[in-house]
Parts: C-alpha cells; sequence; structure tokens
C-alpha cells in the first residue's frame, strides 16, 4: 500500500495502462509538456513520448473524432476534456459516433475510448468549469458512464475503462483530487471489483443513501452524523451510472425500506430520477417511504459565491434522510 | 440567398481553373504537373476506368429502380460523380483505408463490396453492410463531416506504427461548413497526417448552392490550414486518378495531407426522398450533362484507335449483368430477428440492457404462446 493523492493515484493508473498495453494513447489539450491543468498526466510524456501522450490542439470534436479514427486503427484512446463545462462541441462525436459505432457495424468495430472528465464543483471555479454533464451520457446507449471517489478506487477503475472494449465516460470529481488516500499498486486488476459493481462504503439498516464521485465522502459524514441521531444510514457509492449497479441497490433498499439519492447535477432527468423509478418499480412493497432525492437546483452552475447554495451538503443530505424518515423537514406541512 | 443570386460566386456555373486531362470532346491536354501521375494509364487502363465508371453508373440506376419499386427505403444516387469516386478510388492499395459519406457507391465497388452488401443499409435490413476491415473501407457515415476527423485519426495512428499506408476521407461540398471538417484539417496538418481529404463539390447540398457554403473554391481553403489544395476536374477520371496518386504520394512519404476539390455534378437528386427541380434548372442539368464523364473517356478511347461502340456495347452488356445481380441480390438479404434489435449495442455485457432484452423476449413470446393456445390477435 502507497499513500497518495487521488491525482497521483489516476496518474499512476494511467502510467500503468501505458505500459501494460502499446495501444493505449493519451490525448487532450494541455496533457503532454503541461501534464495537464490538473497535471494528472504529469510526467507521462517525458516517460512514453509525443505519440503515446499527445498534446492536441484546442478542439474537443477533433480530439474525440480522431480518436474514433485512432480507435478503428486498434489503438485504445484515453482522451482528457479538460473540464466538463468544454465537453459539449465533442457531443456529437460521442453520441453519434462513439456511442453508435459498435452496433452500426454489427460488432465488427469496437470503439474502446476513455473519456476522462474533470467534472462537478465546489471549488470555486469560473463558469463552466463546474458542471455535472453525467446524465447526457448515461441516457445514450452504447456508453459505460463511471464515476470514481476515492484514491483507491481511482487507480483501479481508470485502469478498467482503458481495458473495457466499450466506451467510457470517467467522471473524476475535480474537488477530491488532493485527497490522499491509500493505493495498492501491486494488486491484480483481475481480482478487482469489477468497474460496473457499487461499492456499499457504510453500514446501515434505516436508510438506504445513494451518491457517486465527489458526494460520496459528503454521504459518509452525512451517515455519521444521522448516527448521533439514532438514525442508521446505509451509504452506496454506485461507482458506475450507466449501467447501475441494481443488485447492490435493491439489496439495501429491501433492508432499509427508504432511498435517498444525491448529486450535484440538476434534479430534473438525472441519475436519481433514474435510480427513484427502477427502485421504486423493483422494490415498491419493501418501500417505507417514496424516494428522496437530494441535488443540484435545475439552474445553469451558478456564480462562485453561490455554489454553496446549490451543491448539496451535509445539512441538505441530512434534511433529505429526514423527510423519508418522516421527521420534521424542510417540506413538512408541505402539500406534495 | 436568394434563388437569383444562388450563384453570385460563380462556382456553380462556371467551374474552370481545374486540373483538366481530358476535355469534355475527349480530347487530352497536356499537363507539365500532373501527366507523370498517369503515364502508366495506357487505352487498356482507361478502358478499365471506363468500365469501372459504366458499371456504377447502370448499378446506380438499377438501385435507384429498385427504391421505386418499394425494395430499398431509400437511394442516395451517385449519377454524375462516377469519375470522381472511380479516379479517386482506383488511385487507392488495398491497404491504404477509406472513410466515406453515403454516396461512395463506386468507392465501395472499387473496394470490392458486393451487391447484397451496398444495399443493406438502404433496405434497412442493418446499419451496416461490409465488414469495414475486409474491405478498408469504414462504416459509411450519415453525419456530414464527421468522417473526416476519423480519416485523420486513423492517418495518425497509421504513421505512429510506420506504416506507409495512406487514409482518404470522402466528404462533400456542404460538409466543408461543417466544424467537424474544418478542424480534422486542422488535426491532419499540425500531425503531417498520411490522409487525402477528397471533396467532392457537386455543386448542392440537397438544396443549397455551393455558393452558400464558399465564396471562394473549396480547395482554396487548403491554404489557410498548411496544406496544399489541388481543384480537379472531377468529370475527367484521368485527372482525378493523377490528383489523387499525387496526394497519395504526399501522404507516403510523410508530408502531410492534402486536399483535393473534385468538381463534379449530382446530376439525380440528393437522395430519392429529393426532388431538386423545386431548386435548379434544366438548362443547368443540361450543361452539365455535356460535361459527362464517360462520353469524354468513350471519345478519347476512339481516338486512340479502339472500336469504341463495340467497348461500349460490350460493358452494357457486362454492367446489364451486374445490375441483375443487384437486382437478384435485393430479396435475398434476410430480413433481421427481432431480438437482434438489442444485439451489438455493448462489446461487453450490459446488466442493464440484458434485463431490457430478457423482458422484452417475455413480451414476445406472449404472441408464440397466444398462437400456440388458439387465441386470436392480442396476446392477452
Amino acid at each position: 500500500m502507497t499513500t497518495m493523492t487521488f491525482g497521483k493515484a489516476l496518474n499512476a493508473g494511467l502510467r500503468r495502462a501505458l505500459a501494460t498495453d502499446d495501444k493505449v494513447v493519451l490525448m487532450g489539450e494541455d496533457i503532454g509538456t503541461l501534464g495537464g491543468v490538473f497535471r494528472i498526466t504529469d510526467g507521462l510524456k517525458a516517460e512514453f513520448g509525443a505519440n503515446r501522450v499527445v498534446d492536441t490542439p484546442l478542439s474537443e470534436a477533433g480530439i474525440l473524432g480522431t480518436a474514433v479514427g485512432l480507435a478503428y486503427r486498434g489503438f485504445r484512446p484515453v482522451v482528457e476534456i479538460q473540464f466538463d463545462g468544454f465537453i459539449y462541441p465533442a457531443f456529437d462525436q460521442i453520441v453519434a459516433q462513439v456511442a453508435k459505432l459498435h452496433y452500426r457495424s454489427r460488432g465488427m468495430v469496437r470503439m474502446p475510448i476513455t473519456i476522462r472528465v474533470p467534472f462537478a464543483g465546489g471549488i470555486g471555479a469560473a463558469e463552466h468549469h463546474s458542471e455535472s454533464p453525467e446524465a447526457y451520457f448515461t441516457h445514450t446507449a452504447g456508453l459505460r458512464v463511471v464515476a470514481c471517489s476515492n484514491p483507491a478506487d481511482a487507480y483501479v477503475m481508470i485502469q478498467q475503462a482503458i481495458a473495457s472494449d466499450d466506451p467510457v465516460l470517467f467522471f473524476e470529481p475535480k474537488r477530491r483530487y488532493h485527497v490522499k488516500g491509500e493505493v495498492d499498486e501491486t494488486a491484480s486488476l483481475a481480482d478487482a471489483k469489477p468497474l460496473g459493481v457499487a461499492s456499499v462504503v457504510a453500514s446501515g439498516t434505516d436508510v438506504t443513501l445513494v451518491t457517486y464521485g465527489g458526494l460520496v465522502q459528503t454521504a459518509r459524514d452525512a451517515a455519521v452524523a444521522a448516527a448521533e441521531d439514532g438514525i442508521s444510514i446505509e451509504v452506496i457509492d454506485l461507482r458506475s451510472l450507466a449501467p447501475i449497479d441494481y443488485a447492490t441497490v435493491e439489496a439495501s433498499v429491501r433492508r432499509t425500506g427508504r432511498l435517498v439519492v444525491t448529486h450535484e447535477a440538476g434534479q430534473q432527468g438525472g441519475v436519481g430520477a433514474e435510480l427513484a423509478a427502477s427502485v421504486t418499480e423493483r422494490c415498491f412493497e419493501f418501500l417505507e417511504a417514496a424516494p428522496v432525492r437530494v441535488t443540484g437546483h435545475d439552474i445553469p452552475y451558478p456564480p462562485a459565491k453561490l455554489e454553496r447554495h446549490h451543491l448539496p451538503d451535509l445539512d441538505r443530505i441530512l434534511d433529505g434522510v429526514d423527510r423519508v424518515m418522516g421527521r420534521p423537514n424542510s417540506l413538512s406541512g408541505v402539500e406534495a | 440567398m436568394n434563388p437569383s443570386d444562388r450563384d453570385a460566386t460563380g462556382l456553380l456555373t462556371r467551374p474552370d481553373e481545374f486540373v483538366q486531362l481530358v476535355t469534355p470532346a475527349g480530347e487530352r491536354r497536356a499537363d507539365a504537373e500532373y501527366d507523370r501521375w498517369v503515364a502508366d494509364v495506357d487505352t487498356a487502363a482507361l478502358g478499365r476506368l471506363y468500365r469501372d465508371m459504366a458499371i456504377v453508373r447502370r448499378l446506380d440506376a438499377e438501385a435507384t429502380a429498385l427504391q421505386r419499386q418499394g425494395e430499398l427505403g431509400l437511394w442516395p444516387p451517385l449519377a454524375g460523380q462516377e469519375a470522381a469516386q472511380i479516379g479517386s478510388a482506383r488511385a487507392l492499395r488495398d491497404d491504404d483505408f477509406v472513410f466515406s459519406s453515403y454516396r461512395e457507391h463506386a468507392v465501395a465497388w472499387c473496394r470490392g463490396v458486393g451487391p447484397a452488401e451496398l444495399l443493406t443499409v438502404w433496405r434497412g435490413s442493418a446499419s451496416s453492410g461490409w465488414d469495414p476491415f475486409e474491405r478498408r473501407m469504414a462504416v459509411p457515415q450519415i453525419i456530414i463531416g464527421a468522417q473526416a476527423l476519423h480519416a485523420t485519426g486513423y492517418a495518425m495512428g497509421a504513421a505512429w506504427e510506420g506504416s506507409d499506408a495512406a487514409t482518404i476521407g470522402y466528404f462533400g461540398d456542404g460538409a466543408t461548413s461543417e466544424g467537424d471538417v474544418n478542424e480534422a484539417f486542422v488535426f491532419a496538418a499540425s500531425f503531417d497526417a498520411p490522409v487525402v481529404f477528397f471533396c467532392q463539390n457537386n455543386q448542392w447540398a440537397i438544396s443549397e448552392p455551393v455558393g452558400l457554403q464558399s465564396k471562394q473554391p473549396l480547395a482554396r481553403r487548403a491554404d489557410g490550414f498548411g496544406m496544399p489544395g489541388i481543384r480537379v476536374d472531377g468529370n475527367d477520371v484521368l485527372a482525378v486518378l493523377a490528383a489523387t496518386r499525387s496526394a497519395l504520394d504526399r501522404a507516403r512519404r510523410g508530408e502531410g495531407p492534402t486536399l483535393i476539390e473534385a468538381v463534379t455534378y449530382r446530376l439525380g437528386p440528393h437522395t430519392t426522398a429529393d426532388d431538386p427541380k423545386r431548386y435548379r434548372t434544366d438548362e443547368e442539368l443540361a450543361e452539365w450533362r455535356e460535361r459527362d464523364a464517360l462520353a469524354r473517356v468513350l471519345s478519347l478511347l476512339a481516338a486512340s484507335g479502339v472500336d469504341s461502340d463495340g467497348f461500349e456495347r460490350e460493358v452494357a452488356d457486362e454492367a446489364g449483368r451486374a445490375a441483375a445481380e443487384l437486382r437478384a441480390a435485393v430479396t435475398g438479404i434476410p430480413d433481421p430477428e427481432p431480438m437482434s434489435v438489442f444485439d451489438h449495442v455493448y462489446a461487453e455485457p450490459n446488466s442493464h440492457l440484458e434485463r431490457q432484452r430478457d423482458h422484452y423476449a417475455r413480451y414476445l413470446a406472449m404472441f408464440d404462446d397466444a398462437a400456440a393456445s388458439g387465441a386470436e390477435g392480442s396476446a392477452r
């Protein structure tokens, strides 16, 4: 075990992927000489060369479009979208090409492209630098969508994403980049938890609290705080947003009877909507209360000085827990 | 843009200033720069180019007829663009790779795509008809211009692997307004990618004249990206062959991309769902028919002492047989199985889709059960 930051864990995972398979190429803006604006690819160009760690022109569609061509040629491109809010110029290539080519070619053309996206807020950034666009991609057939929440997962999951023969949107909570954790760099990928499987990160009996990415730590903190009030929360780190590991979520909800989902992305059409609907369909007779969503507002990401009024935090999560528990809460007395 | 000034640039009706080796009248013109690229093209080779063009023209007409008869859902005719496609595709090596749009049937023909493979997509039976790696030609692209980037990426990869294989990306005049095409130019130039951008300027993007896309010949755009641009008579198969060979050679030598603008004309509709009478005149069509790609090759062959009438008949017979094969092939394309709607969404197992698939299989099975128990109509 080595103690390292989330960012270093990603760096180590990328290094191992580059060393393991010479068809792995990293592409992105400022990822080579600079090592990325978050330094996630620091040192990799010097180690593997300019044809393996490629500084590209400033064109997100160009990065994804050339990645498609490289995948046709047998490469495994790993592209970095510098910030979440910059991904939209690449949207057409991701949705119309990357996601569909395996289907369109009747399985003959594989698109093992990993799209790394530093995402979500909490760092007081300028506009377009704090967004949570994951639902656009979970809605797109042909893509896998994952979000990691800690250094150990980051190290393993980035390698699993690169090894996947399906395209993977890989969301990295940028506010967690500097958090340290234990990483086992010698562990075999074959023994690791599969990419599509969720983790129960705190056990509990009253409420199932599901989240992913940067809010996993907040949810764990909420569970500790709730315990002081005698409420036992089970926290699930979803890890994979598409497909969702319903087996893990269902097993928990059948025990607790209550579901709260929290994410930074807006509520409408979000991952929480999908979870609430599916869990209601699958576990209706086990539910003690309607599922509750604690999400960002359905607004453009606000200016830095307002982001604390947008992002779910410990207290808002606990308010959601109170709602699902039927305790006094912000909506007490309000007609549904 | 008003109909009256739709050709304000003159790009549509005065397509001069291009590389031309054979005039519409069939006269061979000397060209100091491009003659050397087709020095090996003797009468027999010229005859083969004619044969390709005549056969694909006949296949194209047959496919249009098949659409009219309800055997195909849609067909985008290539009529008028035979020389641009045959001349460029015959310049390729087997190990070169093609990224095309949806109208490059003649390119597909040159890559060995068979009749059923060609029609599968347009019959609606599957979203691709051939193995891209066997044919060295990607799944045809519907999204305008997206494939220019794919060609560039493929070429970058080939260069990184040390291969001297080249990549060619086909798109039309309308696509030159797309960001993807311009971004492909940037990437290809920056990385010296061994790619040839082959723009068939057929003058019309459905109803929009090329003058709406550009105020100057499209080939000139190359200069702004730092690559050569060649404007070639797209109805002159010899000139297209020469231009494409020169561009491919440059790519193989590691000197980077080239933009070729092949000036041609879409004689038919955009697709069988289009009515070009709504946006262009009979006079314009007649003018372009005068520049026909096939007639000029026959004239040149005749001037070289070939019995061109006899040759024309011989090729027409062969084209007729190819058309009959195409017609026979279309009904042989199997209808897809209902449950195949779920196939190949993912390369790896996917729990979500497997559940949806199982559910739909159960739903369909209800009809089988109903049929088995003698119920009529509803499954319930």
